[in-house]
């Protein structure tokens, strides 16, 4: 027989037959390893995690026109293909016109209206999104002001610059300017009522389409809004990206959304960090509490060891080869555990699963070997010291 | 030339002599029993035999050589190569088998071999009990174990320390029986005892009486 298989053959006897005391020093590691694979898997996700929940709060980049001109939607398309699209969460691309209902000025805002839902999960429709065209989206504080409910009709008319330059030059042209676009005003049918508790509460959406038949301008927009989830950094290296384009598309972050994603984001890995370091500390202070009552309780055996000609080479090799085996099954055990404790917070917490990462497996099982070899050391360091004439007395 | 000689030895612990200029020597296949009183210094001759400590004065002459001024580590080397040990208390490791305690022997000494470990214990008549624990082991049987694994290295001297102490009668005649058998073999027996019944089976007996060589007895009637 080999020496090496000697060796594993004393180890593991001394592991499962006095599993009683090597149990507590097994529990502790795995506990720890537990502890530890869990949070690293948390660690690790939680930027997902939460960046998913931050893009319930809404957009988190803005592309805007390069200037005077408005964006051309070729140029929006462009600028998102920059964007992977499994970070892509929404795309709302906006385009606003001047229109009046009932006389009124309004602020029409046309959007893509699955895009709008994805970038601005937030907002709240008493009533349907717009599904077809020829229907509206109507702001509350502007529902209540022209007495709009859901299901009724308002009549959009476009004011374009060149009507009211006609209608500058005198009261009756502008008279008759404004019958011309009340002439050409679209009944459109209100879908629902908007609440947002913001601007938009002022506006009206309508789809592109719509927009387009109403101003006779297809193709252009005024920004669109981007929700992605995405770090601070990635975002600004898209922005980065787009910018590279030379598109006549100004990318901007929306930098309170995406600074207080990264504080919350930091000060959360702080905190999972903090509380692995603590666990770490307190696994190898119990393994080290264990591994010295079993190094006190085998005195004799470490008295007889060395009487039968053990070097305290082969001590340490045998105490340590113990603590490490502990080290790697609590490890494995703490893998397996982690990864289901991970699973329950990300459930409980976030509402979504959480993936398996293989590279949580070795790094849990090495760090279990390393505190547990560590926090065999001194234990181990007692048993060489151990004399085979004083624990061997016959007593 | 003597398998051993004890030149002058004293050990002494502050202004207490544990042993007092005791000189003696042990011939290659002799079977000496070294006999006292508590505190005659019994426990101490042993340590120094054994090479698990040594004398403040005098020489230690294994083979030859002088063991009595070599470094703890060197004495580990030399209690591993030459010296068998029996206690009184068995010390078996009581988690492994008892095959497994016999092989732990072979382990630190060169190589393991279970075969031969089977066969030490079939020597000592415990063939069938190689697989139990200590625990489910007679007293006589695991002081059985003890010797095979004594034994198992082939030491120069087999260095017993109380080996009936904790036996009943039975037990204690089978291994007495065990002993005179290594004997016929050529085995250096050198064995630590308070009973003047395991003492008078031996061929020579030394009595210490406060650390001193009081007498030294032959057996006349000596037989294996």
């Amino acid at each position: 027989m080999k020496k090496q298989k000697m060796f594993f053959r004393m180890i593991t006897a001394s592991l499962i037959r006095r599993h009683s005391r090597m149990l507590v020093a097994l529990l502790a590691i795995a506990v720890g390893a537990t502890i530890l694979s869990g949070l690293v898997t948390i660690y690790y996700d939680v930027p997902r995690q939460m960046g998913a929940q931050f893009r319930n709060y809404g957009a988190n980049m803005l592309l805007l026109p390069d200037g005077d001109e408005k964006l051309s939607e070729e140029s929006a398309d462009k600028a998102l293909n920059v964007i992977d699209k499994e970070k892509l969460v929404g795309a709302a691309p906006y385009r606003y016109e001047s229109v009046t209902i009932n006389t009124m000025p309004v602020i029409a805002a046309a959007a893509d209206m699955d895009g709008a839902k994805a970038a601005s999960p937030y907002w709240l429709v008493n009533g349907d999104w717009p599904s077809v065209d020829k229907e509206v989206l109507v702001g509350k504080t502007l529902a209540a002001t022209l007495g709009i409910k859901q299901g009724g009709t308002v009549n959009v008319v476009y004011e374009n610059e060149t009507a009211e330059e006609k209608a500058d030059k005198g009261d009756d042209d502008k008279s008759k300017a404004k019958e011309n676009a009340a002439d050409e005003g679209r009944e459109f049918v209100v879908s629902g009522i908007l609440e947002t508790g913001g601007t938009e509460e002022d506006y009206i959406f309508i789809s592109l389409n719509d927009m387009a038949e109403l101003t006779g301008v297809k193709g252009k927009l005024d920004a669109v809004e981007l929700s992605v989830s995405a770090s601070q950094d990635e975002l600004k290296a898209y922005a980065d990206k787009i910018s590279a384009l030379d598109i006549n598309v100004s990318p901007r972050l929306v930098k309170r959304v995406t600074q207080s994603e990264t504080t919350v984001l930091t000060k959360l890995q702080a905190l999972v960090f903090l509380v692995t370091a603590v666990v770490l500390l307190l696994t190898m202070i119990c393994v080290a509490t264990t591994m010295m009552a079993v190094v006190a309780e085998r005195r004799k055996e470490i008295g007889l060891r060395k009487a039968l000609g053990a070097s305290n080479g082969s001590i340490i090799a045998e105490f340590m080869g113990e603590g490490l085996l502990l080290g790697g099954v609590g490890g494995l055990l703490g893998v397996v555990f982690g990864y289901a404790f991970a699973q329950a917070v990300s459930m409980n917490v976030f509402n979504s699963s959480i993936s398996f990462r293989p590279l949580i497996l070795p790094v849990t099982v090495l760090i279990s070997v390393l505190v547990t070899g560590l926090a065999c050391l001194l234990p181990v360091r007692n048993a060489t010291d151990v004399d085979p004439a004083v624990v061997l007395k016959g007593e | 030339m003597s398998l051993l000689e004890l030149k002058n030895i004293s050990k002494i612990y502050g202004d207490l002599k544990a042993l007092d200029d005791v000189s003696f020597k042990v011939e290659k296949g002799e079977w000496l029993a070294i006999m006292g009183p508590s505190g005659s210094g019994k426990s101490t001759m042993m340590n120094i035999i054994g090479c698990m400590d040594k004398p403040s004065l005098g020489q230690v002459l294994l083979d030859g050589v002088d063991i009595s001024k070599e470094s703890s580590k060197s004495l580990t080397n030399i209690r591993r190569d030459k010296i068998g040990l029996i206690f009184q208390q068995f010390h078996l490791v009581n988690y492994l088998t008892a095959v497994e305690n016999v092989m732990v022997s072979q382990y630190y000494h060169s190589m393991p071999d279970e075969k031969e470990a089977m066969e030490a214990l079939a020597r000592v008549g415990l063939a069938e009990r190689a697989k139990h624990l200590p625990s489910q082991l007679s007293g006589g049987e695991q002081q059985r174990v003890c010797i095979a694994r004594a034994l198992i290295n082939y030491p120069e001297i087999v260095l017993a320390d109380e080996p009936t102490g904790n036996l009943d009668e039975a037990n204690e005649n089978m291994v007495i029986d065990i002993f005179k058998k290594l004997h016929r073999d050529g085995t250096t027996l050198i064995v630590v005892t308070h009973d003047p019944e395991v003492a008078e089976v031996a061929q020579r007996t030394i009595v210490l009486e406060h650390g001193r060589l009081a007498k030294e007895i032959v057996n006349e009637n000596f037989k294996d």
